[in-house]
């Protein structure tokens, strides 16, 4: 157990102060690199061609007219993959270049170089493939009961998973059941995927610049595909314009490098929005079915629960979200006995993988909304009910496994519950001539409604969130710190998609090693991992890891000082910028205590292990959990089905708040996408095609859609994470959006006394009004 | 060179007559769209009408009482008054057009142009008896701007056509403009509804957009209205005004897409519509 | 390629572009042929506001304005506001008021918001929201971009000793 130590000062920019990010003037300046703006001299482009088809049989590939074209360079096929042909996050199931088959629209067939992006546009439109178009698996169902012809040589279940916990013959007083959906989300990070590749001297290997998440599982996926040792593939990770789960899996690094060692020139590539929507995994949509028995008092006796992830064409992490959905079921909230059953299937429709939330998103949506049903059927309001069954530290989850975290569920809804409503009535302020603000209207500038159309909801959600890798995975960490003059330099290759790591890491150092300046090495392939900037764990992970590295490196200046002034290292300690004798009068600048000597230090930080499931689903597979409640207030027009966010509330259990302004940001980012989720995210497939691939159909939550956030950080320091500090990048995002839901489903009880059950989200508004 | 950046209207229509085929390049918000996205490569000539400081103007011509629109005005000048107190429909209709970026550099004559069933300007310039004023070498011509817009992205614009300017009646009574989105900025049209109460002519005037192949009139909704309005308190029964709803909704001919279907546009036009009539001739000042 | 040469006029100085294709976009001009790559693509259609640029002192989306056609016309990108390492108020607000995050929309904001408290020096929430609303932002949930604004406002406000 690590004693979380406070600290003994506020000096600026150390833990629990606030600093400036090391990169925000250079991003503010717009100098910043991110990696579409990495150039290199002579450099080719590249670009990806794609199926037109969800499913169809490659009969011919014909390239000839295509290397006709002046300044095509390069032109690559499955043929021309020189390793292993598939590649994967969990199983290698996805080829680089399909090459007999096409299982989704926009699956990569070919890849040119040319001289601009324009002549590889034409390239592409010369090369002619010639297809036999099959049948395309679209309906999960058909996968689940093995009616449709496996699609894959893998099969159409990438994984079914079963929980039985306690008496599954157990039954309630009151019994509520619904089936909910969700829809396919993207995480839409703006920084499109781009990447540069510059191949060695002599084709030995490459040099890869790319925006990832996690640096060393695509340098491993990268090599095997590519035939290269793995320390002959360097990874250097480009700026990264946000990631949200979507730069989990390899994309274009595979088809860049391939083209810059067959060209022994740099290659750079860069996906338009369009290509984007086709070349990354999204989140699962899922299909739901729950029925919670109770006690006529509304204690939890029984979940039944049936989950459908539809995986898409290529297996990707959709068996771990799978198992996020299926052991958190339950939701944060203690519940004896269980059946649960749930199936991640492969589909001929757009691969689905990590996003923020991962598959707890989808589950939290469904027992928020029983919960609701279950407080209505029990003549409990919101609050109650989730105060009656809100899970503690100790209690059990439907794995059979103890939360052993701080479990502050209880708190996260009462202190959620204390903050204020929104001051103002629909519409705000009521101007001196009877006015309103129609922009604070659903409908905003386009007029549809008065304050008197509008009715107002309130809802609620809460939500239980597994951080780091489950299932066994040995899950860790590298950091390296060089101590010397004063001065601090660490290197890790956590990959800073703009969570600010970067920043914390520094403010860990600061604290531990009394140190003002903190620089930060490349993050590349250079030191060992860190693990994938997800599942909210670089702030316990590499967090820990630089924590313990830090004080590694303090340990020996200790003993350097100890040892320059005969003082038990023991008894040294740092105060402020200061290392100080405890026991007597010695007391010296770090940068002093630190001249002309050289600590170089490299620790790697593991979290304690975690077990597989067995066929009952039983076991300890997560890791840790964070909590976190949500009380949103909507403004609805129950007639036109529009509504406007007003105002979402939370408390969230976040350990220890290193950077309160980061932990504030991620709560109020998260929230928007749990809202965009809610009301308007979505991509939309028809036949296996997309519909609205790019962002002026693809609706991204703006500054009028997004409400003012109030928000409580409740920090009880967890005895197990490294910092006290637990990860808080996932929870705004889960139960945002069934609060949201929550919301419009009061507004509409309020007009009618029934309401709508609006079982599905992103909430449209013909589910509102029609 | 195949850009020009000619400066008068007469450069336009000379280019135009010397390459009829060349694409006319407004504010660029539509055109540079389908260019980014491969859809569209000029491969001749591009005339770009920005520096054509005829087109970029606007005048109040009291005698005739009608704002002459030059084609090249962007939405944010019509934001402004005195356009906007002049034609305050097309303002409101203006301030839902994309972000201020868009509304910057997008004119109302290329929406005209665009013609798009969800052009946000379009439902007004119906609603107003809009005419649009074409210049070609041959010389000018001008017609109703419901003539005009023929069909989905089609209008009557002959090659070698530039148009020039729109000329909007200035009404004595109420207009406004209602448009629905899934998002509370930002978002093409799902429906829109443009209504103008002419109190000097009593008559109502209703036109509706994304709701068809191009921008409907409702002649229907509009004589129910027109007879249920006591002219002198400007003022009708909610009957009336729900009535009047119904017929715009009857009147609509939707598609279902991936933006919404049919069956919501239809209903919602006929909700704006209703509330567009009350907020002109409802009986109560905030209507319930 | 059809080999389209002219002048822009970008941040104060005056710069060549040779062998640009008819059609192609002030953003990609900017970033591909001149090297200002502080403008950032991100939708090609207007609708995420990372491009934000001035173009004759208008805000524009410069993924939506044929390079070929803004001959003549003065263009300020990001790199034209202030030098490196000396951030504008704007900026550094950004950064200390936490408005930064993965930073992709970073430029393009900065230059709506310049534009907008040119325009407006004392914005209401509703005007900060409706006036940025053409910039999305993934990561911030923009709470902490409107208190950058409203700090500079204040800051600005103070300094000049204006009335509120």
């Amino acid at each position: 157990m690590t004693v979380v130590e406070r600290p003994v000062d506020v000096r600026s920019g150390t833990i629990g102060t606030s600093p400036a990010r090391p990169d925000g003037v250079a991003k503010a300046q717009g100098a910043f690199e991110f990696s579409s703006d990495i150039s290199a001299d002579g450099c080719l482009w590249g670009a990806t061609l794609r199926s037109p088809h969800p499913h169809a049989r490659i009969v011919a590939i014909d390239l000839s007219a295509a290397w006709k074209i002046d300044g095509v360079a390069a032109i690559v096929t499955a043929e021309d993959v020189p390793g292993v042909m598939h590649y994967g996050l969990i199983s290698q199931d996805q080829p680089v270049f399909a090459s007999e088959v096409v299982r989704f629209v926009g699956e990569p067939v070919a890849a040119v170089a040319a001289d601009h992006p324009e002549t590889c546009r034409r390239a592409l439109d010369a090369i002619s493939v010639t297809y036999e178009v099959l049948e395309p698996l679209l309906d999960p169902e058909a996968a689940v009961d093995g009616s449709f012809a496996p699609i894959h040589p893998a099969g159409n279940v990438i994984r079914h998973q079963r929980i039985v916990h306690g008496d599954p013959a157990a039954t309630g007083d009151v019994v509520v059941e619904g089936t909910y959906e969700i829809g396919m989300q993207d995480q839409a990070f703006l920084g499109l995927e781009a990447a540069l590749a510059i191949p060695d001297p002599g084709g030995g290997g490459v040099e890869l610049h790319i925006a990832t998440q996690w640096i060393h599982e695509d340098r491993g996926q990268l090599a095997a595909c590519l035939g290269l040792p793995v320390e002959q593939v360097r990874l250097v990770l480009g700026g990264v314009g946000g990631a949200f789960g979507g730069r989990e899996d390899i994309s274009l690094q595979v088809h860049c490098c391939l083209l810059a060692l067959r060209l022994s020139r740099p290659v750079r590539m860069a996906y338009s929005r369009a290509e984007s929507f086709l070349g990354h995994v999204h989140r699962h949509p899922a299909s739901i079915w729950m029925r919670h028995h109770a006690t006529s008092d509304g204690e939890l006796v029984k979940l039944e629960a049936r989950f459908v992830f539809d995986g898409g064409a290529y297996a990707s992490t959709s068996s771990a979200v799978l198992v996020n959905g299926v052991t958190m079921a339950q939701g944060p909230y203690r519940c004896p006995n269980a059946e649960v059953d749930g199936w991640a299937v492969r589909t001929n429709h757009l691969p689905c993988g990590a996003m923020r939330g991962f598959g707890a998103v989808q589950a939290c949506f469904a027992y928020e909304s029983q919960m609701d049903k279950l407080a209505d059927a029990c003549g409990l309001d919101p609050v109650e009910i989730r105060l009656r069954n809100a899970m503690r530290t100790g209690d059990e989850l439907i794995t059979g496994q103890p939360v052993l975290n701080v479990a502050p569920v209880e708190r996260c809804i009462r202190d959620t519950d204390a903050l204020p409503l929104p001051d103002e009535p629909v519409g705000g302020a009521v101007g001196p001539d009877g006015s309103v603000d129609a922009m604070k209207l659903p409908g905003g500038a386009g007029l549809t409604a008065e304050a008197s159309d509008i009715v107002r909801g309130i809802g609620w959600g809460v939500s239980i969130k597994n951080l780091m890798y489950s299932e066994a995975f040995d899950d860790f960490s590298t950091a390296r710190c060089r101590l010397a003059d004063g001065v601090a330099t660490l290197k890790f290759a956590t990959a800073e998609v703009g969570q600010g790591f970067v920043t914390i890491a520094q403010q860990i150092a600061r604290t531990i090693l009394g140190v003002d300046e903190v620089r930060l090495d490349r993050i590349d392939t250079g030191i060992g991992s860190a693990g994938s900037t997800s599942a909210s764990r670089q702030t316990w992970m590499s967090g820990g890891a630089v924590d313990a590295v830090c004080r590694a490196a303090r340990e020996r200046m200790f003993e350097a000082v100890g040892a320059a002034h005969g003082v038990e290292p023991v008894q040294l300690a740092v105060d402020g910028t200061d290392v100080v004798d405890t026991m007597g009068e010695l007391r010296i600048p770090v940068a002093e205590a630190t001249a002309g000597i050289e600590i170089d230090e490299t620790v790697e930080y593991h979290h304690p292990p975690t077990e597989a499931l067995d066929e009952n689903g039983q076991g300890n597979c997560h890791t840790a959990f964070a909590f976190v409640a949500h009380r949103a207030v909507v403004d609805v027009d129950p007639t036109l089905g529009l509504v406007k966010v007003v105002q979402v509330a939370t408390a969230q259990d976040v350990g220890r708040a290193l950077n309160p302004l980061s932990v504030i940001g991620q709560i109020e980012g998260g929230i928007a996408q749990g809202l965009g989720l809610a009301v308007m995210e979505e991509i939309i497939q028809v036949d296996g095609e997309i519909r609205n691939g790019n962002f002026t159909d693809y609706l991204l939550p703006t500054f009028l859609d997004m409400p003012e956030v109030v928000a409580t950080l409740i920090e009880e320091p967890d005895p197990h994470a490294p910092l006290g500090a637990k990860g808080v990048g996932e929870p705004p995002t889960i139960s945002s959006t069934p609060a949201i839901v929550a919301a419009i489903r009061d507004a509409l009880k309020q007009v009618d006394g029934v309401g709508k059950p609006l079982t599905r989200v992103p909430v449209r508004p013909a589910d509102i009004c029609l | 060179m195949p850009a020009y950046v000619p400066t008068t209207v007469e450069e336009v229509t000379r280019l135009l007559a010397e390459f009829p085929d060349a694409v006319l390049l407004a504010g660029g918000t539509d055109m540079m769209v389908e260019i980014n996205d491969g859809r569209l490569r000029p491969a001749g000539v591009v005339v770009a009408l920005d520096a054509v400081a005829q087109l970029r103007s606007w005048r109040h011509e009291p005698a005739s009482g009608t704002l002459v629109i030059g084609a090249g005005v962007t939405y944010t000048e019509l934001l402004r008054d005195p356009p906007a107190m002049l034609a305050p429909a097309l303002a409101e209709a203006s301030r839902t057009v994309g972000s201020p970026q868009i509304r910057n550099a997008g004119t109302l004559g290329g929406n005209l142009a665009t013609c798009s069933p969800a052009g946000d300007g379009l439902p007004v310039l119906a609603a107003l008896d809009a005419t649009v004023t074409l210049a070609s070498a041959a010389g000018r011509r001008e017609l109703p701007v419901t003539e005009f817009m023929v069909g989905v992205k089609r209008t009557a614009r002959e090659p070698g056509e530039l148009i020039t300017e729109i000329t909007v009646p200035v009404v004595d009574g109420w207009q406004g403009y209602a448009k629905v989105g899934v998002r509370n900025a930002m978002v093409i049209a799902v429906a829109t509804a443009c209504l103008v109460v002419d109190r000097a002519g009593r008559t109502v005037r209703l036109a509706l957009g994304s709701v068809g192949p191009t921008i409907l009139r409702c002649p229907d909704a509009e004589s129910s209205l027109a007879e249920a309005i006591d002219w002198e308190t400007m003022t009708a029964e909610p009957d009336a005004l729900s009535r009047f709803g119904e017929l715009a909704s009857a009147a609509s001919r939707p598609i279902t897409d991936h933006r919404s279907t049919a069956e919501y546009r239809r209903h919602a036009v006929g909700v704006l519509s209703a509330r567009l009539a009350r907020r002109a001739v409802g009986r109560t000042e905030v209507a319930a | 390629m059809s080999g389209e040469h002219f002048t822009l006029h970008v941040n104060g100085a005056d710069r060549e572009v040779r062998d640009s294709w008819l059609g192609e976009s002030l953003l990609d001009v900017l970033r591909d042929r001149l090297g200002l790559v502080g403008a950032k693509g991100a939708c090609e259609q207007g609708e995420c506001g990372s491009c934000s640029v001035l173009v004759d002192g208008s805000l524009v989306c410069s993924c939506l304005v044929m390079a070929a056609a803004a001959v003549g016309r003065p263009i300020v990108t990001v790199e034209g506001l202030a030098t490196p390492g000396a951030p504008t108020d704007v900026q550094q607000l950004f950064v200390d008021a936490g408005a930064v995050q993965c930073g992709f929309c970073t430029p393009g904001l900065v230059m709506a918001v310049h534009d907008l408290l040119d325009r407006v020096a004392q914005p209401t929430e509703t005007q900060i929201r409706e006036e940025l609303a053409g910039n999305v932002c993934r990561c911030t949930g923009y709470g902490r971009i409107i208190d950058a604004v409203r700090q500079v406002a204040v800051a600005r406000r103070d300094r000049t000793g204006s009335a509120p």
